[in-house]
């Protein structure tokens, strides 16, 4: 019979408008606060249609979430190195980075001239940067990652949108909350939540240290 | 003619020895180190291609591109691969032209197919297609001055001829490239061009210009005098699918002719990419057919591996690796085909409801790939001979500093529940929804009507060529990846019109839950494998050519990458040129549009299933 496809069409319209309405009566008033209610309308169960009230409202973005890179520096509260630069600039990102929006100027000792392990600059121009997260793949000392503020809108181009290794720079804390599994992951790979340089020498310290030990007994003995 | 011997069922040496017998002179074998098929004389050519067609067989001309050889051999190459519809691999054939002033045939009365891409490679080559029924520029405007893809060339904003530049490190001082070189005063017109012509030109010289014989003398069958009237759809329609122009000629309310226009969209990825250094190219696949960005990887994934496993120490994805891509892939397919069927609807004037529900569901694939991969859209997952991380064991959002909204789910639990309970009965339901609604069926049944040896000729592909009843896929012609041992259909039409276009989608669709559905125990098995390759950042990418094709859900998708495999020399590849399913399948649009009404244009369009970030490139 014509019109029988679009009355059986019409029908699952009205099903899906019933749902909107059975979810905004279930979640009365808590539609979008509280973790599960959120996390239920947002996973596979959830039924109706929603709309999150950007900007007083945001979805979560995963740990995983790529955007514009920040440099990892020690916390300001580090016992060794308050605030030290994890990058070394050795120069892989800059390497990498397809788009060549990252400049760094290598460290040097002024008195020696010879290049030090940070960087004398660091400027990412993010209105290049494609957000493909190759620097941070590829980072031999998990120093640069990327961050999860996706927010970076300003008034001028031409003045903002270059940053520096100030803007640049994040606490190690701050990866450890945004990407805490990642984080934890890349620990366990260097062997500790140091940077790989100070483990490195925490580890030659100890086994001169343990020589040193055997030395001496040696000598008692 | 009964004693002519079957040729069609012979293989790839077999047919070359053939043609190598018939035309001892005209045709030698490309004994370049990496390279393969057949370098045929320009003067011979369109004959061999007759017979490459008509008696081995190879009736689908897949990609036709140029390649300049500037210090190398200085001289233009013009590259073919042609395919047979039944399957198998490809027939690659060659003409070699000078660098001064390239003379190659055109294949445009043997395989109307090449029509766009011999275009595109005078447009970006200067390669003159002697014959070309319509030889003028493509992607770019008249006003551009030289051919961008000729090794010499060099843009705007040139800094290097490779990638990383010097300037970045170790003496990275900042600036930003337009206040060195300012925009507007870094433009350069060709010689004869009058700049005047822009704005007083009559509108009759405009459309001449576009090489359209607009004839507003016609006559109409009833004696009556009426003019054609030329109309611009485009190119800021919402119905357009972007930044994308059709000139049509209409005679009252029917298309006479219609003209696509394109390259609005257009920043010559090709070129971009051969500064780019093998690896540097992968994020800018994403931007090409930005819905199904992880096919797009996986394609040029697969080319540079082609070449990679020609040299030493490279070892394969692993079995882990090759499941999360084709997992991947299929999930590509079902956002795309989600979103390409809502949009039909809305060029259909059902606005926004079945597009909204689709979206409903690609919502869900999206956050998927977004906690793994890391980004919605832009996903950049593929790596050489791997991918970029396994699968997350948590889908999880912490709270972080701009939010306080959480949300955690197992990964496998969440996989296993979309491809087994939620999209099956989501398609169920959109079938109800749709597929027996009669306007739907009035608007699109005998509507652009595409036969099936014209979407063989016109080198359509993808759903365009299946739903004209031409069971090729690429997944199934040339089989990648894992395949082979996966138990799926390949959907076809009958009519070849938008009704059974949208069948096949929605067929496809089930068929991508289907192979979904075995992917997802194999990834269980195969736990804990590795799938991080150990390709570095800077492969050594040994010489030679390749060419990788995947079927993505647009079409057939191809990467040719040449690399000049110099181990101390850059590592770029020298030549990197895309076969956009999208442009080659506009092919189809005029003679699919002829004799339709102006509202049947825009459906046609959405039938098509365009995305201008590949169309332009």
């Amino acid at each position: 019979m014509y019109g029988q496809g679009i009355a059986r069409g019409l029908l699952v319209t009205m099903k899906h408008i019933a749902r909107s309405y059975m979810d905004d009566i279930r979640y009365a008033g808590r539609k979008y606060s509280g973790e599960g209610n959120f996390g239920a309308r947002q996973g596979m169960q959830a039924t109706g249609s929603y709309t999150v009230q950007y900007p007083d409202e945001k979805v979560a973005v995963p740990e995983r979430f790529r955007f514009i890179p920040f440099l990892v520096i020690e916390d300001h509260d580090h016992a060794e190195r308050p605030g030290h630069d994890w990058c070394t600039s050795c120069g892989i990102c800059a390497k990498v980075c397809p788009p060549q929006c990252i400049w760094i100027v290598r460290g040097r000792n002024p008195q020696t001239g010879r290049p030090v392990p940070e960087p004398d600059a660091f400027y990412i121009d993010i209105d290049i940067c494609m957000n493909c997260g190759y620097c941070s793949e590829f980072c031999p000392f998990d120093a640069i990652k990327m961050d999860h503020d996706y927010e970076l809108a300003s008034y001028d181009r031409t003045s903002a949108h270059i940053f520096d290794k100030q803007k640049l720079s994040k606490e190690m804390s701050h990866w450890k909350r945004i990407a805490p599994t990642t984080a934890l992951e890349e620990m366990q790979a260097r062997g500790g939540w140091e940077h790989k340089d100070i483990l490195k020498e925490k580890a030659k310290a100890e086994r001169a240290a343990a020589r040193a030990r055997k030395s001496a007994l040696k000598q008692s003995s | 003619m009964d004693a002519v011997a079957d040729n069609t069922q012979l293989d790839i040496s077999a047919s070359i020895e053939l043609l190598r017998e018939r035309w001892p002179e005209a045709i030698n074998h490309d004994n370049r180190d990496g390279f393969s098929g057949i370098i045929v004389d320009p003067a011979q050519l369109d004959d061999v291609a007759l017979a490459i067609r008509d008696e081995l067989g190879f009736d689908y001309l897949s990609s036709v591109t140029g390649v300049d050889y500037l210090g190398v051999s200085d001289h233009m190459e013009v590259v073919y691969h042609a395919y047979r519809t039944s399957g198998g691999p490809a027939l690659v054939f060659k003409a070699q032209t000078g660098r001064d002033e390239p003379r190659v045939p055109s294949l445009v009365p043997v395989w109307p197919g090449a029509d766009f891409q011999e275009r595109e490679a005078y447009d970006l080559y200067g390669i003159h297609f002697e014959g070309h029924p319509n030889l003028r520029r493509i992607l770019l405007w008249d006003g551009f001055d030289g051919h961008p893809m000729r090794k010499d060339w060099q843009e705007a904003y040139f800094e290097e001829e490779h990638k990383p530049f010097d300037s970045r490190w170790p003496g990275g001082q900042v600036y930003r490239a337009e206040e060195k070189n300012v925009f507007g005063k870094n433009v350069k017109y060709p010689d004869d061009f009058d700049l005047g012509r822009l704005s007083d030109v009559s509108e009759s010289d405009l459309y001449q210009g576009l090489g359209l014989g607009v004839d507003v003398q016609a006559l109409d069958s009833d004696g009556l005098r009426t003019d054609r009237l030329v109309v611009n759809l485009g190119p800021h329609h919402p119905s357009t699918h972007g930044v994308f122009r059709m000139v049509v000629t209409l005679d009252g309310e029917t298309i006479a002719s219609l003209d696509p226009v394109m390259g609005y969209l257009h920043r010559n990825h090709e070129k971009i990419g051969e500064r780019n250094s093998f690896l540097h190219n992968m994020p800018f696949t994403d931007r090409l057919d930005y819905i199904s960005s992880m096919s797009n990887n996986l394609g040029y994934a697969l080319a540079v591996e082609q070449l990679l496993s020609q040299g030493a120490r490279y070892s394969p994805p692993t079995y882990r690796a090759e499941c999360l891509r084709v997992l991947m892939v299929e999930l590509t397919r079902i956002v795309n085909h989600l979103w390409s069927l809502g949009f039909l609807l809305n060029d259909l004037g059902a606005f926004f409801t079945p597009m909204l529900y689709a979206n409903n569901e690609r919502e869900k694939i999206l956050d998927f790939f977004e906690a793994t991969a890391g980004s919605r859209l832009m996903c950049n997952y593929m790596r050489f001979a791997g991918v970029y991380r396994d699968l997350p064991e948590r889908i999880r959002s912490v709270a972080n500093l701009v939010n306080d909204k959480v949300r955690d789910y197992n990964t496998m639990d969440y996989l296993t529940e979309m491809v087994n309970e939620r999209l099956p009965r989501f398609l169920d339901e959109y079938d109800t929804l749709l597929t027996r609604n009669e306007i739907l069926r009035e608007r699109t049944v005998g509507v652009g009507v595409l036969l099936a040896e014209d979407a063989i000729a016109l080198s359509t592909c993808g759903p365009l060529l299946r739903a004209s009843g031409v069971p090729y896929d690429v997944r199934r012609a040339e089989p990648y990846s894992i395949y082979p041992e996966l138990d799926f259909d390949i959907p076809t039409g009958m009519n070849g019109d938008i009704y059974d276009r949208f069948l096949v989608r929605f067929q496809e669709m089930r068929e991508s839950v289907r192979i979904l559905k075995q992917v997802l125990p194999r990834l269980e098995q195969s736990q804990g494998e590795e799938v991080v390759t150990k390709v570095g950042h800077t492969p050594r990418v040994p010489i030679g050519e390749a060419y990788g094709r995947v079927e993505n859900p647009k079409g057939e998708l191809g990467y040719y990458v040449v690399s000049e495999g110099n181990p101390r020399g850059p590592q770029n590849p020298w030549r990197y040129h895309v076969r956009a399913p999208s442009f080659i399948n506009l092919t189809a649009l005029g003679p699919m549009c002829v004799g339709h009404k102006v509202a049947d244009v825009v459906t046609i369009l959405g039938s098509i299933d365009i995305v201008l970030g590949e169309t332009d490139r």
